[in-house]
């Protein structure tokens, strides 16, 4: 037995035990990656499944009467795969594509660092101009592919400051909202910001399996989703009064903001100068963008809401109406035109309201406040300073004078009404009496309203004293106007009180010696008031409101431009030709339109800046217009 | 003789026969769904037709073996080794290169691979030698042959390189140890193991020396070895009896004298002979962080196909990770992945088992011959599986190092199916004759 050393056959136990041993030990492992984590598995998800998403066509926006503002256009984006652009001749490519090598080689760094398998993005929204050359030649480079992606298009290219921005989003988009990834889009502003949500719909999800090589080998339809279109948002702009607008304010400073009286919608909304908003589009955007920031009239600056200017004499007809209200004046109170305390124009000597508005007596108004402000006999002027300005300043902002006015115009600055508080940071307690303030009484001094604060001002007089907060959209993806936009906001004056005031708004226009002659369009009854606001040191800023017809109002806005001087020179006929152009659709007064398409600035011979005259006449591709009034 | 009427069939194992049978249809369905070629299985261009082929060819060998007598095995067992000693010298010089290693002949379209019969036959010259005048292991210069025929064919192996296949013969270790090698080897040998680990972890960190800045931490390491075993041989001598110290302190100086050499002849080694990419190979397995990220590719998509496999898996020929190619030699040595991948835990853990099953049962059919030259056969072949089935396993789901080497019956390829049905068809004859031999 020695032979077959059978004395060692103990051995084998040993054997055997090492290989269960080995065995167990697999089984344990095995165990513990198949069974007892996820990480493996989440692994291999990460490696093989790859989620398509399926953009969801983005909302239209169409104007009041459904004609198309906002479109989707076919746009293409250049993808790259790193792993096969080894060896690519980049200097080639670079002029291929018209960049600079270094800009070429640091976007295909960044695309490599995303994934050298996968599709990123290496240029984004080229035109089918810009695909057409590009396609010619894309066979050389095996990692470059073309990738459709629709871009928005401003179908007019009007409304850009309103309509807002769509593009990349940012690290803190994505951080906001874990929807967006990079290289997705968004509305930044305007619009398309506030209503992005509503715009951007549902993207799908298609499950592909793929190979190592990133080729899709299957798909797992059971997970795939369908995307929804977002919805398409009808706005209140009307389209033609739109581009009429934004035509006469070609070459001048201000803004224009119309509105239906009636709702409070928004037909007409001008900042000038204004700008075609695909310009900011696409791969031009980062010059267009430049230029347009670096520009001395600042055309990226909204002044229809942002803009906080001095309301001037329009705001006459405010002290008119509180102070008939308060029972300080009648319409037949006449007063002295008192020449010593306030700067005056015109020859009139003891007016009554009416007369007052057309002729904008600033007397009439500065004694009108000081009822209004004194109206306790037995305190003294500092009380009576306080007290009364802090009753005025309520009555002022139910015109809508310092609020927001429901900021559903998205950006709206609210402007400021002096109140108590701000005197008395100031000037401090009890040092400050009416002779302090008496500059708000004519629309001067502290007051500040926008334009569309004025407009406002217009549809409340129209309304006879009742506004409808104004808003931009009619309808949101068929389902009607959101129940938020309708809310009226009553001015606590009875409608009695605004026969006079309109009676003078249509002398203002209709009177021989009216101010704002050059807002008549014969045949329909326009209200209107002229404003020149005094610019110390330039040339005033011109200023009009209307609403039209008289008796039930289809309109109200207003015009401003900035030092342009009076309000009948230039506001006035741009309001006229907006009230004829929306109530005809046509325009018969030719002679008033070529005048203001024609004008250009210097609109006042003693404010000329040629440096920037040259380059609006270039930006604004109106060689023709230079003859100034 | 007898032997010449056995009825073969009566006496063989059929057990073993069925767990081959079955582990090869298993890695037949593997490999097809691997190569993702479910749709055209009857192509025999394919490398699943292929297989179905060698499948067919083994099938006929199989029978042939069991025909043939055992004594054939028994005297030609010399002529076997020097036959496949030639082809491995001639791999060397005619042989087809194919991933790096100079170990194949190519035979048109099929390819050949020396080193899969060198194993059958190394176990046959161990059975012949060891078994030869029945008195093994008591010379030191007998040892010394046993070894030699062993390191022979693993040196020519080493030189194409083939790292996988020498690490196979060294399991030979299992069948000299049941033959009587002292169980000390074995002792060392793990000694070695946990020397091995410790060096490589050390020798990758950074340490910082007097005089000398910051460099590899190993040779803090060779310092607190050199001064904790001389402290600890120390203590040993003083607790021993007098007429004993000699002896302690021989065989003490000695360990710790190898032990170190060892550990700085490895350190050296990884550092200066073994390539970065190879370096980073086994700098991965141990965990330690690598500048470059390609090194773990394999071995990373290896484990996430086996660990997304679930309880039970994703079902025959629908596991993407091996499908679409994100495993790499995924129907030859990744083929366990495949297994992983698409049976789940309960498959994998089912040709575990198999395996296990097939191992412990060759070691049964070792102790229950009276032919010593079958035994020590039959331990080769054991060893020779458990190699594999060690080596091959381990790596794929990341307890070992990326070795090249096929998972028995399982992997693509006829050379590793010819050879191991070689191995247990002579085995399986062998033991048939249990009965009727008495050497």
């Amino acid at each position: 037995m020695e032979l077959n050393g059978d004395h060692l056959s103990g051995r084998q136990r040993i054997v055997g035990a090492m290989v269960l041993a080995v065995g167990l030990v697999f089984i344990i492992r095995l165990f513990q990656m198949q069974v007892t984590t996820d990480e493996y598995r989440n692994r291999a998800e990460r490696l093989t499944e790859e989620q398509e998403l399926l953009h969801p066509s983005r909302g239209l926006c169409l104007d009041r009467h459904g004609e198309l503002l906002v479109n989707n256009v076919p746009g293409y984006e250049l993808m790259v795969v790193p792993r096969a652009m080894a060896g690519v001749d980049t200097a080639a490519l670079a002029t291929l594509l018209s960049l600079e090598t270094d800009n070429l080689v640091s976007r295909l760094n960044k695309a490599r660092r995303y994934s050298r398998y996968k599709a990123s993005p290496l240029l984004r929204q080229l035109n089918a101009e810009e695909y057409a050359a590009l396609s010619a030649e894309l066979w050389k480079y095996p990692g470059l592919s073309i990738r459709t992606k629709p871009v928005r298009e401003n179908v007019f290219g009007i409304a850009s400051q309103i309509v807002g921005e769509y593009r990349e989003v940012d690290r803190q988009d994505m951080n906001d909202d874990g929807r967006y990834r990079l290289g997705d889009y968004k509305g930044k502003s305007g619009i398309e910001g506030l209503h992005e949500l509503d715009l951007r719909g549902t993207p799908g999800i298609r499950h592909h399996l793929v190979d190592v090589r990133n080729n899709v080998r299957n798909t797992l339809t059971e997970l795939d989703s369908m995307p929804v279109a977002g919805d398409d948002l009808t706005l209140t702009l009307d389209t033609e009064l739109q581009r009429y607008a934004e035509a006469l304010m070609r070459g001048k400073r201000g803004a224009v903001v119309a509105l239906e009286p009636s709702t409070g919608e928004v037909l007409a909304f001008v900042s000038a100068p204004s700008f075609d908003g695909n310009l900011l589009t696409g791969t031009s955007r980062g010059a267009a963008y430049d230029s347009l920031a670096k520009h001395p009239w600042k055309p990226l600056y909204n002044r229809a809401i942002r803009g906080t200017y001095r309301p001037g004499s329009i705001f006459k007809m405010v002290q008119g109406l509180i102070g008939m209200q308060q029972g300080v004046i009648s319409p037949r109170t006449h007063i002295v035109c008192n020449r010593d305390v306030i700067g005056w124009h015109g020859a009139h000597t003891q007016d009554d309201l009416r007369r007052a508005v057309v002729h904008s007596c600033n007397p009439y108004f500065y004694d009108v406040m000081r009822r209004m402000v004194n109206q306790h006999p037995d305190k003294d002027k500092f009380d009576n300073a306080r007290l009364g300005l802090g009753w005025w300043t309520e009555r002022v902002k139910d015109f809508g004078f310092g609020t927001d006015l429901g900021g559903h115009v998205p950006g709206t600055r609210s402007g400021l009404v002096p109140d108590t508080t701000y005197y008395n940071n100031i000037y401090g307690r009890r040092h400050w009496t009416f002779r302090t303030i008496y500059s708000i009484s004519i629309g001067e001094g502290e007051l500040l309203a926008t334009p569309l604060h004025m407009a406002n001002l217009a549809a409340i007089m129209a309304n006879r004293g009742w506004y409808m907060e104004p808003h931009l959209i009619r309808d949101i993806g068929g389902k009607g106007k959101p129940e938020a936009l309708h809310v009226r906001q009553d001015v606590d004056v009875d409608e009695v009180h605004f026969t006079a005031i309109l009676d003078a708004m249509q002398d203002v226009i209709e009177d021989p010696s009216g101010t704002g002659r050059r807002a008549l369009t014969p045949g329909i009854a326009t209200c209107g008031k002229t404003g020149t606001v005094q610019n110390p040191g330039k040339p005033d800023h011109s200023v009009f409101m209307a609403f039209a017809p008289r008796e039930n109002p289809q309109i109200a806005l207003s015009v401003y431009v900035e030092n342009a001087g009076a309000g009948g020179e230039w506001a006035a006929p741009i309001a006229g030709l907006l009230v004829e152009k929306y109530i005809r659709g046509n325009i018969d007064d030719k002679a008033r339109e070529s005048r203001v398409i024609g004008a250009t600035y210097p609109l006042d011979p003693t404010f000329v800046d040629p440096a920037s005259l040259a380059q609006i006449q270039a930006a604004s591709g109106d060689p023709e217009s230079q003859d100034a009034p | 003789m007898s032997s010449r009427s056995l009825n073969v069939a009566a006496r063989l194992d059929w057990i073993t026969l069925l767990t081959l049978g079955v582990l090869v249809v298993l890695g037949w369905l593997n490999i097809v769904s691997a190569t993702a070629e479910a749709e055209v299985v009857w192509d025999m261009g394919g490398k699943a037709g292929k297989q179905l082929i060698w499948m067919g060819v083994c099938a006929v060998l199989m029978v042939g073996l069991l025909a043939v007598e055992g004594v054939f095995y028994i005297r030609t067992s010399v002529v076997h080794y020097t036959a496949v000693m030639l082809l491995l010298m001639a791999v060397l010089v005619v042989g087809r290169k194919v991933g790096g290693a100079r170990s194949w002949f190519g035979v048109g379209s099929f390819g050949i691979q020396p080193s899969e019969f060198a194993k059958t036959a190394t176990a046959l010259i161990l059975a012949w030698f060891l078994s030869r005048d029945g008195r093994p292991w008591r010379t030191f210069k007998t040892r010394l042959q046993t070894l030699a025929l062993i390191a022979a064919p693993a040196g020519l192996i080493l030189l194409q390189p083939d790292a996988g296949t020498v690490l196979v013969f060294g399991g030979f270790i299992f069948v000299l140890y049941r033959e009587g090698l002292s169980g000390n080897v074995l002792l060392v040998g793990v000694g070695m193991l946990v020397l091995a680990v410790l060096t490589i972890l050390l020798g990758a960190s950074e340490s910082w020396y007097p005089f000398l800045g910051s460099t590899s931490g190993f040779w803090w390491f060779l310092l607190s070895l050199a001064l904790l075993g001389t402290l600890t041989l120390l203590l040993v001598r003083a607790a021993t009896l007098p007429r004993r110290r000699k002896a302690v302190s021989r065989w003490g100086t000695a360990l710790l004298l190898g032990g170190m050499a060892f550990s700085t002849g490895l350190h050296l080694g990884m550092e200066q002979v073994l390539k970065k990419h190879q370096r980073e190979r086994i700098h991965v397995l141990f965990g330690i962080d690598v500048d470059n990220p390609d090194a773990d590719y394999n071995i990373r998509h290896a484990k996430a196909a086996i660990g997304s496999g679930g309880w039970t898996g994703k079902g025959w020929a629908r596991g993407p990770m091996t499908a679409y190619g994100f495993v790499p030699e995924q129907e030859t040595d990744f083929i366990f992945c495949t297994v992983g991948e698409e049976w789940g835990f309960l498959g994998s853990a089912g040709v575990v088992g198999l395996f296990m099953f097939l191992i412990l049962r060759v070691l049964h059919l070792a102790e229950r011959q009276r032919s010593q030259f079958t035994r020590v056969y039959a331990y080769a072949v054991a060893s020779i599986l458990f190699m594999h089935f060690l080596v091959n396993i381990g790596m794929v789901i990341g307890l070992a190092p990326v070795i090249g080497i096929p998972l028995p019956f399982f992997s693509y390829g006829g050379s590793s199916l010819m050879g191991f049905t070689l191995l247990l068809g002579i085995l399986l004859r062998l033991d048939a004759e249990r009965f009727a031999v008495l050497r």
